[in-house]
């Protein structure tokens, strides 16, 4: 099956969200529509699966012009789409919600019978791995959204559209993956693979389409480019993979944390004795697979997880029992790991998110009174030095792109004097133009004398980031490493839970 | 796309515009959705009043039946508005009703479901009403004491349910509507006692009346001695403005709009989400108080266990159709103060049964609550590509 998109012009009041794009898809093929937040990517898919419908151009299947008028023509045509948000009932089971809609029935009532035996079988053909009984809530998220992928297939779907598919997944389950995508390939599937992500681009696709501003600005080969090339053409301008930075000079301890002990509710430790300091004017990283103590470690050390044992200090002074606020007084500035749930309010402005952390004190407010001409004030400063891309300071902040919803954060924490920085996936769903940004800021950061704690669950913006690396494992840090020593490989080691012993061992 | 559900603007010089125009959509909604379910309560309520008008579709008069409806929401608003009577009365209904609206929307606004605007109210009645019969004026010292008495009352019974909540967890909505019955109960005893009740043979709960002191000021005396609308409707109208001065100028304002609105960012943030629950609570109750102190002082003159009436839950219905907005539930109140007052003369008029009043705020508070439904009725339709009706993406 080949599948054409001519022409595609799609416009929302005030902008031209797709101008003009061709596209093909053919069976047996990988493409990677690649491009920033923004760049049209989704709209193009919508269009085709007919969700919006295109002011001009049209939709070829086979070389014939169809008309999708909603996604039922589309999936009735054999274009699925795996939404990056999953459309799942949480008490269904995998079957339950796969037939959903298109139940196969017996004398009219729901043969789950035929149902289990069918998802059965697509799991079985594409090694998909998926119990058709489980409770769907039960289910991590890597196999929730192999139940998406089975519901596409059963609706015998030619064209697989996956929507940033990635983004929700760990390292493992993106490995994973790719291995579905391939077997999908080989089954003579065509697959479009929306991302952001260049490495992924490169690693699976076997033809990139990049989308900028929604205007298609180049179609090429995996082979042909590298990511630097594919970074300049989505971007539109040179982009710094590579963090510059200069030698550290770190200085007196920012931070010091001395056997510190976090437990859950039944006792058990999710951070285990753990003992590091952060100088200032350095910046150290903690590497580790997600769910390795690192959210509870920076959850103590900001105070809003209560400490078992063990003390922080801050420039020498305990701090161990401090509220969040009298942190944030004493100069601890948080970047949060989940920055929709915690480091934000979506439905409240800009400027108001600008004041959110600070509110509490001058210059936002005085007695009982919020200044709301200085937070405006000052959120105007902000967008302009931070390059925080939003129609106005009034704008409701959760319309942002998720690289600017993040640039809000980092300019409210760190655009105020502080002694240490503690950063949890800075630049998670980010867009590469706001990463580079981000990561400027960061070791800006450090050389006006900060002391830079960054946490991430990507090695490679440890790396690029780092003077040190922590990495943790099973709540412990497992292993204290230079940047300038050390390498992936040996990082890796310890965050697959080597100790350390063993790794001198088998290191070379 | 890469954050949940977040509709992005596209980047370049052209993004600037449809968000814009998002928030002009909103802003649009937030006025438009609330007057078209007025609009289409009205409508159905006047469909069924043709549908259960026997006499009239037997004999094929719908003529008559048009007539007769229009005659009914002419008499209803004759009743509310064509006299200093009925702005007078419109006014009295509309009192407390604003200011346990505003009770319900401040809890709104914090996260918080106040449904206990009733046992709240009873409280602060029976702090008013006491302040009222035992002191004996002068007017200028005893009615603001009285109304702080009332504040008071209203904060302790709301403010439990706040230590309740942020103590257990046990949620509001529950703990609301179990003290309105003690609240009730409470009320019922005390007016029983000797301390409250009014002297004579009768053993119903009845207290003593006020002070003459202690009656409010009237409002419209100037026009006509006897109308009953009083000051009460100021302080109403000032309760409003304050508590709009609360949630966009005050620190505490801020605080409790991010608890409401994003719990987990108020605590990123340092705020201390118990004692803002607590706060939160006890405003929500002091309002309600003081609808229960203004209406013993205005114009109830002594307590009884009816006071309170289905006003409490009305409430709810008020502060959603003024979507939790001062202004709004000035406007809400108001209206359904017109609907109260304006009822009878509909049914004396127009012989359309009081209920009719009854059906059409129950429909408002469905319309509101089913705002989709209202814009499909009304066909406005959700801005981008002609989408589903509650779509407002932008697509990456």
């Amino acid at each position: 099956m080949e599948l054409e998109l001519r022409g595609i012009t799609k416009r929302f009041p005030g902008v031209v969200a797709n101008d003009d794009v061709n596209l093909t898809i053919r069976g047996g093929e990988v493409l990677a529509l690649l491009g920033e937040n923004g760049a049209g990517k989704s709209t193009l898919m919508n269009v085709l699966y007919g969700l919006y419908h295109a002011d001009e151009g049209e939709i070829l299947i086979d070389g014939v012009a169809r008309r999708f008028a909603s996604p039922r023509d589309a999936i009735a045509a054999g274009v699925g789409m795996v939404h990056q948000h999953f459309m799942l009932v949480p008490v269904f089971t995998v079957a339950e919600n796969v037939v959903m809609g298109v139940e196969p029935t017996r004398f009219g009532a729901l043969n789950i019978r035929e149902a289990r035996r069918e998802v059965r079988a697509i799991s079985k053909e594409y090694h998909l791995d998926v119990d058709p009984d489980a409770i769907t809530e039960t289910l991590p998220v890597g196999l929730q959204q192999r139940i998406e992928i089975i519901k596409v297939l059963f609706r015998n779907a030619e064209i697989v559209i996956f929507d940033e598919p990635t983004a929700v997944l760990t390292p493992q389950e993106i490995e994973a993956f790719f291995r579905i995508v391939e077997s999908l390939r080989v089954a003579g599937k065509g697959i479009v693979f929306i991302t952001h992500k260049l490495r992924e681009a490169l690693r699976i696709a076997d033809r990139i389409v990049v989308l900028r501003r929604g205007r298609t600005v180049g179609e090429v080969l995996p082979a042909d480019v590298d990511d630097r090339r594919l970074a300049e053409m989505m971007v539109g301008r040179p982009v710094e993979l590579v963090v510059k930075k200069a030698e550290a000079h770190p200085g007196d301890p920012a931070l010091t944390v001395t056997d510190l002990t976090v437990a859950d509710a039944d006792g058990r430790l999710l951070v285990d004795h753990v003992t590091f300091e952060v100088r200032a004017g350095e910046i150290v990283g903690v590497a580790g697979v997600q769910g390795n103590g690192q959210t509870e470690l920076v959850e103590a050390l900001v105070g809003l997880r209560r400490v078992e044992s063990g003390e922080i200090a801050l420039a020498g002074r305990n701090i161990t029992h401090h509220s969040p606020r009298l942190r944030h007084e004493e100069g601890i500035a948080h970047i949060p790991e989940d920055r929709q749930r915690d480091g934000l309010v979506k439905d409240f402005t800009v400027f108001e998110n600008i004041a959110l952390t600070g509110y509490y004190d001058e210059p936002f407010s005085s007695g009982p009174v919020m200044h709301w001409g200085t937070a405006e004030r000052e959120a105007t400063r902000l967008v302009e030095e931070f390059d925080i891309r939003t129609p106005s300071i009034g704008t409701a902040t959760g319309t942002l792109s998720g690289g600017n919803q993040q640039k809000v954060i980092v300019a409210r924490e760190i655009s105020r004097d502080v002694k240490l920085a503690i950063a949890s996936q800075p630049t998670r769903g980010v867009d590469v133009g706001s990463i580079e940004y981000i990561h400027d800021r960061i070791v800006g950061l450090r050389d006006r004398g900060v002391g830079v704690l960054v946490v991430s669950t990507e090695l490679d913006e440890v790396m690029a980031l780092a003077d040190r690396v922590l990495v943790m494992y099973g709540g412990r840090i497992v292993a204290d490493l230079d940047r300038a020593t050390t390498n992936v490989n040996e990082i890796g080691l310890y965050m697959a839970g080597a100790t350390s012993a063993a790794t001198r061992e088998h290191a070379p | 796309m890469t954050d949940a559900g977040t509709p992005e603007p596209a980047t370049g010089t052209a993004r600037a515009r449809p968000l814009q125009r998002l928030e002009h959509i909103d802003a649009k909604n937030t006025v438009l959705v609330p007057v078209l379910a007025v609009v289409s309560a009205l409508v159905v309520g006047a469909i069924i009043v043709a549908a259960t008008d026997i006499d009239r579709l037997q004999h094929g008069a719908f003529g008559g039946i048009a007539t007769n409806i229009l005659d009914a929401y002419k008499a209803l608003f004759v009743g509310a508005f064509g006299s200093w009577t009925g702005i007078s009365e419109t006014l009295v209904f509309a009192t407390p009703l604003l200011l346990t609206g505003l009770a319900v929307a401040l809890s709104f606004r914090s996260g918080l479901f106040n449904i206990g605007a009733t046992g709240q109210m009873l409280m602060g009645g029976m702090a008013a009403v006491w302040i009222g019969f035992t002191m004996n004026g002068p007017g200028i010292v005893q009615i603001p004491l009285a109304m702080l008495a009332g504040i008071a009352g209203g904060m302790v019974w709301g403010g439990m349910i706040g230590v309740l909540k942020a103590r257990t967890g046990a949620h509001e909505v529950i703990t609301t509507i179990m003290t309105n019955y003690i609240a009730l109960a409470l009320v019922t005893w005390m007016l029983k006692t000797t301390a409250f009740k009014q002297p004579g043979p009768s053993g119903n709960p009845i207290s003593k009346a006020i002070a003459n002191e202690a009656h409010l000021p009237k409002l419209l005396d100037f026009v006509r001695p006897g109308l009953r609308a009083n000051i009460g409707f100021l302080v109403a109208l000032a309760a409003a403005v304050g508590v709009w001065w609360l949630f966009r100028k005050s620190k505490l304002g801020f605080e409790l709009r991010t608890v409401g609105a994003n719990p987990d960012a108020a605590r990123y943030a340092g705020m201390r989400i118990g004692t803002l629950t607590v706060v939160a609570m006890a405003l929500s109750g002091g309002l309600a108080g003081l609808a229960g102190a203004v209406n013993i002082l205005g114009t109830n003159r002594q307590m009884t266990t009816s006071f309170a009436g289905d006003i409490g839950f009305d409430a709810i219905a008020v502060a959603l159709l003024g979507r939790n907005t001062s202004v709004g539930t000035v406007l809400a109140a108001l209206l359904f103060g017109a609907l109260e007052a304006g009822k009878t003369r509909m049914q004396l008029d127009a012989d359309v049964p009081l209920d009719l009043v009854l059906v059409v705020r129950a429909l408002i508070v469905l319309f509101i609550a089913a705002p989709l439904l209202t814009r499909m009725i009304w066909r406005i339709k959700a801005e981008g590509g002609g989408l589903g009706l509650s779509f407002r993406g932008w697509g990456s």
